[in-house]
């Protein structure tokens, strides 16, 4: 209660988000909340209950499993879902996976592409969401910087860069054609610290994997990979060590690297992060594989 | 890595104590803008080393300064923009020092996208319009002027770039600084601070340079930092334009939105306005719980003391203080759109929470962005700015722009496009409308139906020349005399005749056209007729505007429908053959568009149906509509 009076930037913030989710809710006929389990999607969901109190959610959230998230990513999943009774539901490709699709066997941009990108069109297609609410922030990478608050999507659910809709003040032109959609990002206007110090300003419960502690890992390509269960083949002569890693985002397990550190607490890991030198998706080996990567993966439907 | 005890970082907090400074860099193409925000980060030391990294990858790749590095591939986030080397689109950056937080939006400089400098402004309290000390003022830096003015920043940088390249001259920096001063005095602008700088070797951006010791004044980043954009909205009246009504359950009512501007507390009276019933503010939810009072930018939940009609749209406002409610008004536009503004079409308007349809009812100059001269138009063209007097469907509440930026802001949308076609802001209300009341008449509507053993209705055939419209429509007119129907035929031949004679067949007489037939067809049901309309009207919009005009229930679009080139092989009156010589223009279907009806309450295909068999099928819909 008492941070409103003093932190007046982060009020602005949470207000402009309820601000936008309401929107969101008034113009369009079908929303769903994008909900992927990590820091940014905790604090969508905890604004959005504050958006729409005393009602329910007027959503459901979407959890597009790729099958290689962190075994507490899911656990938090349904415990959260649970504490809070909201409607969560799950979608998996299952072509990819009858596929034999993997980050381990196909590599991170066709596992990418087909069980994140594609999973994610079958379900919007299947529900026909006329918008969906993302927690992508601006500040993440620099195509996201360019992107609208309540942004485009064509029948086949493409971002055309070239060619996006002014967006004056806060007059959201939310109209569509019968097929296509919005992405609405309520957190566009965030930073990295924006939302840490909000999880802590709220209390805001979050994945552990976020905090420091011992984890067997091995290193590859300079990056720290977690051994999260025996589905990760371990190369000739590596074998798992025990380190005190956390991370500071979370994705499929082998595509996300970790960071050493002895931040376990929030305090510690806002603390780190304003020391940091790196951004926080250096460890996300998918935003990498070729320049403008992020780009085309948004143009081609992808969060 | 970052040197111990610098006096930033990468992600410093600021001063949470208030809101982040919101800017933009704007002026003309390769002026640097991009440049300028990327060389203030390094300096700042708020570029991520990983960032940094790849900065020295893509310049060596896309750069366009040689050996150094190009900052402004930084914020030239999209593939399109590196690989040409301009920035197309805006983006947005957030950054802090020890003294403010900062949210700034650099954007493009090319005339094709001065719609998304628009965007950037729209959100920003000071414009920092850079100008290459070479070249001097640009056109399009005057342009950026003018809507960075119409937009309502009051703060202006005016940024002298590239000073090194006119060897840190200061009589170039100053006359820049003064033409610029002269040509803005009309803008309204409360402060303009010329700064000479050099974006791509740092004179000036953080700290003083020693290259200019004739300049006396602060830095950017000085003055960014302290420079004070009036923010008064805690003294300005209540307004909260409500945007979701909550009902979560059968005995909670609350209507959710955000403060514009002034305060409330629980139990002070408001006025629901257009309607402007009263009422007391019961208790107010805010994002922490239940609150006794709140301020501009909360989004909160307010429940009243009694059961008033308040829906999405309506603004919740200071009693003794009201904005101001009326259907027509003064308002400045900046069209975004390739299509021309088309006065008298009807275009959705987005008003705070409200869409509804609007018109342009007359365009009454365009603004010379070289010489701010008023000049006399027709209509108005992507990028051009003019002053209107704008009409709405029904009336709606709002303030001029100048005292409240967001009750007196609104969009314009195409209806069959859905492109954000233009942004206005309004100057003042017309008293017009107000003063001419609607003559209350002895005899109602009602009254004069009531003589019938029918409803009035219209019925309205659409299609291209030569598809069997008039046909059709003088087939169905016989059989309902026959059945001592009162109706009246308006057929596009003829009124063009008479009472639009005036009207030519560019886009904007066929907008007026309509508008006109529209408007007689009414009158036409007011005396209880059924009226049949027969003409082409290829515009969804005019369609559309009429459907509204007349109201759902008397309105029956019948869309006769007939393949192009059947319509060319019949040619009745020969047209087609003089269009497709080249000696009709603006003829429909041959060098206009026909916009086909999506939902047209009757489709009549002609190609496999004879004209007396269509022509029963409008009277079956008359019968089972209970009309006739």
């Amino acid at each position: 209660m008492s941070w409103r009076k003093t932190n007046h930037r982060l009020r602005r913030l949470e207000a402009e988000a309820i601000y936008l989710m309401r929107e969101a809710v008034a113009e369009f006929a079908n929303p769903v909340m994008l909900y992927s389990i990590g820091k940014d999607s905790s604090v969508l969901l905890h604004l959005a209950l504050k958006a729409f109190h005393p009602a329910k959610l007027p959503f459901p959230l979407l959890h597009i499993d790729t099958t290689w998230k962190f075994r507490e990513m899911i656990a938090f999943r349904d415990r959260e879902a649970a504490r809070l009774g909201v409607e969560l539901r799950v979608h998996i490709n299952e072509d990819g996976v009858a596929r034999g699709i993997s980050p381990v066997a196909s590599g991170s941009s066709v596992h990418t592409q087909v069980m994140k990108t594609e999973g994610l069109l079958q379900a919007l297609d299947q529900w026909k969401f006329d918008i969906a609410f993302g927690g992508a922030r601006r500040d993440e990478e620099k195509s996201r910087a360019k992107e609208r608050i309540f942004s485009h999507r064509s029948a086949s659910h493409a971002w055309d860069p070239r060619n996006q809709r002014p967006e004056l003040w806060k007059l959201f032109n939310t109209r569509i054609k019968p097929g296509e959609s919005m992405r609405v990002f309520p957190l566009s206007n965030w930073t990295e610290l924006d939302v840490w110090e909000y999880i802590r300003a709220e209390n805001i419960p979050v994945v552990p994997l976020y905090f420091a502690k011992e984890r067997p890992v091995v290193e590859r390509d300079s990056m720290l990979v977690m051994v999260d269960d025996d589905r990760l083949p371990l190369l000739p002569g590596e074998k798992p060590k025990m380190m005190k890693v956390r991370f500071r985002t979370l994705g499929c397990y082998p595509l996300t690297g970790a960071i050493e550190s002895d931040a376990d607490t929030l305090d510690a890991v806002i603390e780190e992060m304003r020391g940091s030198a790196n951004s926080e998706r250096q460890g996300r080996l998918i935003d990498h594989d070729s320049s403008g990567s992020m780009e085309a993966k948004k143009r081609e439907g992808y969060f | 890595m970052l040197a111990p005890g610098t006096s930033t970082s990468l992600q410093s907090a600021g001063t949470a104590v208030r809101p982040a400074l919101r800017f933009l860099t704007c002026g003309s193409v390769d002026d640097g803008k991009s440049t300028l925000i990327g060389r203030l980060l390094h300096e700042q030391n708020l570029i991520f080393d990983d960032h940094r990294a790849a900065l020295g990858r893509d310049s060596k790749r896309h750069g366009t300064t040689g050996d150094d590095i190009d900052y402004a591939l930084l914020l030239d986030g999209l593939e399109a923009e590196r690989e040409q080397g301009i920035t197309i689109d805006v983006a947005y950056r957030y950054f802090s020092t020890e003294r403010r937080s900062f949210v700034v939006a650099d954007t493009p400089g090319h005339e094709q996208y001065t719609r998304n400098m628009a965007t950037g402004a729209s959100n920003s309290d000071l414009a920092v319009l850079l100008v290459d000390a070479r070249k001097g003022l640009l056109s399009q830096t005057r342009r950026h002027a003018v809507i960075v003015s119409l937009l309502g920043i009051r703060h202006v940088v005016l940024a002298v770039n590239k000073i090194d390249l006119v060897d840190y001259d200061q009589t170039v920096f100053e006359t820049i600084s003064v033409n610029f001063k002269y040509f803005a005095a009309d803008l309204g602008f409360k402060t303009i601070t010329a700064i000479p700088i050099s974006a791509r070797h740092g004179d000036n951006i953080s700290t003083p340079s020693e290259n200019t010791p004739w300049y006396t004044g602060p830095a950017l980043l000085e003055h960014l930092e302290t420079v004070d954009v009036d923010d008064d909205r805690d003294t300005m009246p209540f307004r909260m334009p409500v945007q979701w009504v909550n009902r979560a359950n059968s005995d909670f009512r609350g209507f959710a939105g955000t403060i514009v501007s002034g305060g409330i507390a629980r139990g002070d009276d408001v006025a629901v306005l257009p309607s402007g019933r009263l009422t007391k503010v019961a208790s107010i939810l805010g994002s922490g719980g239940e609150v006794d009072s709140a301020g501009p930018g909360d989004a909160v939940t307010l429940t009243l003391a009694d059961e008033v009609d308040v829906s999405r749209g309506d603004v919740f406002a200071a009693v003794r203080d009201r904005p101001v409610t009326g259907d027509q008004f003064a308002a400045h536009l900046f069209w975004m759109s390739n299509e021309r503004l088309l006065p008298g079409r009807s275009y959705l308007m987005k008003i705070g929470h409200r869409t509804l349809a609007a018109t342009v009812t007359e365009l009454k100059h365009r603004l010379d962005i070289d010489t701010l001269a008023k000049l006399a138009a027709k209509t108005l063209g992507l990028n051009e700015v003019g002053l209107c007097n704008l009409s709405t469907a029904s009336a709606v509440a709002f303030d001029p722009y100048a005292e409240n930026r967001d009750t007196g802001a609104f969009i314009l949308i195409d209806r069959t496009s859905n492109e954000t076609v233009a942004a206005g802001t309004i100057d003042f209300a017309l008293r017009r409308a107000s003063n001419i009341h609607h003559q209350s008449q002895t005899i109602s509507r009602d009254a004069r139906s009531g003589l019938m053993r029918h409803k009035p209705a219209v019925l309205w055939f659409t299609g291209l020349p030569g598809s069997g419209k008039s046909t059709i429509a003088n087939l169905v007119e016989a059989e309902l005399h026959g059945r001592r129907v009162h109706t009246i035929m308006l057929d596009g031949d003829n009124v063009r005749h008479g009472l639009n004679r005036d009207l030519g067949f560019t886009e904007s007489d066929r907008v007026e056209n309509i508008r006109r037939i529209g408007e007689v067809a009414k009158l036409m049901t007011d005396a209880g007729l059924v009226v049949l309309c027969s003409f082409i009207s290829p515009f969804q919009a005019e369609r559309h505007m009429v459907r509204e005009l007349i109201g759902a229930d008397e309105f029956i679009e019948v869309f006769v429908d007939t393949p192009l080139e059947q319509c060319i092989a019949r040619d009745p009156k020969g047209l087609y053959r003089r269009a497709l010589a080249g000696e009709i223009k603006n003829f429909t279907g041959v060098d206009q568009a026909y916009e086909v009806p999506e939902h047209p309450e009757l489709h009549l295909q002609t190609g496999s149906n004879d004209a007396e068999t269509l022509a029963s099928k409008v009277i079956d819909d008359l019968v089972r509509r209970k009309i006739v």
